[in-house]
């Protein structure tokens, strides 16, 4: 960390100007974020990203639409399963490919699964920035289960590769669904645990009520979208707004914060967990038999024009804008990030508060760095 | 007023501290990894491997291309050569530079004859990046991987 002395202040204090990260392990990656700090308290933050751009965009452009896919697994790396999930619908519906019902209902349960384990990830983080140690070891623990399912069915447990274009690569292993019962029936207990542990605390209560607050209108103008958007009060949800494959027919809740702070995005995450379980458990109650491969041809050449795919991933809108050309790779694959959107309002969240809320907010955007650079 | 007396008596804590007691009984989770080898799902994408006929010993591979072709790293290279009495294609080479690999199985699933296969194993360290472009004999021997275990400690 490089340390500059720049001006005077009125009480003749020195403003200093702090470079957090790129190594900070509290930036969740690369990220660094240069303060300026007039005693403990922060008076503005840039966020300088691109340490660990790898231009995902560019290398779809010379890589045909199957063999894209594997790359959009290193974007968000930690829901790895949803970022492939939007891609293939967007190609889906530009070549009209019907994915058949066994297909869309294993893929809704894997993302749900996915959004379990990134949220574990989340709070497993967020508590030990914050100092809740033990948090961060039961989270893995469950995060590890989830990691095995994965394992079982996709062949890997991060860059999973998830789904193949008109449905999945194989169907569900033998005993996939009495180990997804057994995890989701004794899910609810563990998020008590954690809820135990952290809800009531007063140390957890201190260091995040009243941090990061931003009311639902400042949000919605910032452009946030997911739990950060949800936790000041704005139901939005693209599960529930614009469904797609499939999410229409499942019953679930959205839930809301009141006061936009930090306690306030935790809640919302946690009860996010108990939703996605509520959608597993129908899955799992409904799977219908058949086939997991629709008809897609060998070679994947979606027509000429523009789609715009948005799913709701772990942290907000994820979104696939495609351009074809008729030929048969992609002219143009933009991603819209939903950690790039949120890291923009850090700025405005920093300002005023001390040194040590800057990894608290940091650490409830929930952001992949991954992700925001590409 | 129970709440103050809550407050005092550090009652959040407390509960808190309970759970992580309760833990101290209950059987550990934690799987001591180099000593302990993981038991792998049969889908598991791991090093790749050519696979042999098991009753003739000979190749499965056809020299199709396919899994050059499928691949977004380009690390597969087939060398082939037709035969000129039965004017088959021969493989006389392959190579597979696992240094760059996805590891997103799509050489396995286009292969018609289940000769590349991506297995279980997982340890793919080596010395140097010239050991990790693997050629046809290390494939189809499959990964010789540096053993850990109980003798590596001591």
């Amino acid at each position: 960390m490089k340390t500059t002395v720049e001006e005077s202040t009125v009480l003749d204090a020195k403003v200093l100007e702090l470079n957090m990260g790129p190594q900070h392990p509290s930036t969740h990656g690369v990220l660094r974020v240069k303060l300026k700090l007039d005693g403990e308290r922060v008076l503005d933050a840039e966020c300088i990203i691109g340490y660990l751009h790898r231009g995902v965009e560019k290398i779809s452009e010379n890589r045909s639409y199957i063999k894209c896919v594997p790359y959009y697994d290193r974007t968000d790396y930690i829901a790895a399963v949803s970022n492939v999930y939007g891609y293939l619908l967007g190609v889906e519906a530009m070549m009209q490919i019907e994915v058949p019902k066994r297909a869309q209902y294993i893929r809704i349960m894997m993302t749900e699964f996915s959004r379990i384990s990134s949220h574990l990830l989340w709070l497993a983080t967020h508590a030990i920035d914050i100092g809740a140690m033990t948090v961060f070891l039961y989270c893995f623990r469950e995060r590890e289960e989830i990691l095995k399912l994965f394992e079982a069915l996709f062949g890997a447990r991060l860059t999973t590769h998830a789904f193949r274009v008109g449905g999945l690569w194989k169907d569900l292993p033998a005993g996939f669904e009495e180990a997804a019962r057994k995890f989701i029936d004794e899910f609810p207990e563990r998020v008590d645990e954690y809820e135990q542990l952290l809800t009531k605390n007063r140390i957890w209560m201190a260091r995040t009520q009243g941090i990061g607050v931003i009311s639902g209108k400042e949000a919605i103008e910032w452009g946030l979208t997911g739990p950060v958007l949800r936790g000041s009060g704005m139901k939005h949800d693209v599960r529930k707004d614009r469904p797609y494959g499939g999410y229409e027919e499942f019953d679930f809740d959205v839930p809301v914060g009141e006061n936009g702070d930090t306690y306030d995005r935790y809640l919302v995450r946690l009860e996010e967990m108990h939703q996605s379980r509520r959608i597993i458990q129908q899955v799992l109650d409904r799977l219908p038999d058949g086939p997991v491969r629709g008809k897609a041809p060998k070679i994947v050449k979606p027509p000429v024009g523009e789609y715009y795919s948005g799913i709701d991933g772990p942290r907000g809108e994820l979104g696939y804008y495609i351009v074809s050309d008729g030929s048969a790779q992609p002219f143009r694959v933009r991603i819209r990030p939903p950690t790039f959107i949120s890291l923009q309002v850090l700025r405005r969240l920093v300002r005023g508060h001390l040194m040590a809320d800057v990894i608290a907010i940091i650490g409830t955007l929930d952001i992949v760095l991954g992700e925001v650079d590409r | 007023m129970m709440d103050f007396l809550r407050r005092i008596f550090f009652v959040d804590i407390l509960k808190g501290l309970a759970l992580t007691f309760r833990y101290t009984y209950r059987k550990v989770y934690t799987e001591q990894y180099p000593l302990e080898k993981p038991k792998l799902a049969g889908r598991y994408r791991g090093a790749p491997r050519l696979n042999n006929d098991p009753v003739t010993g000979e190749t499965l591979c056809i020299a199709c291309d396919l899994c050059a072709e499928i691949c977004p790293e380009d690390l597969i290279v087939v060398g082939s050569q037709r035969d000129p009495e039965s004017r088959k294609k021969v493989l006389t080479h392959y190579t597979f530079d696992t240094s760059r690999c996805l590891f997103c199985g799509l050489c396995q699933e286009v292969c018609p004859t289940n000769a590349i296969e991506l297995t279980q194993d997982f340890e793919l360290a080596a010395y140097d990046r010239r050991s990790m472009v693997w050629d046809r004999k290390q494939l189809e021997k499959g990964w010789d991987r540096i053993h850990f275990g109980k003798d590596y400690h001591k």
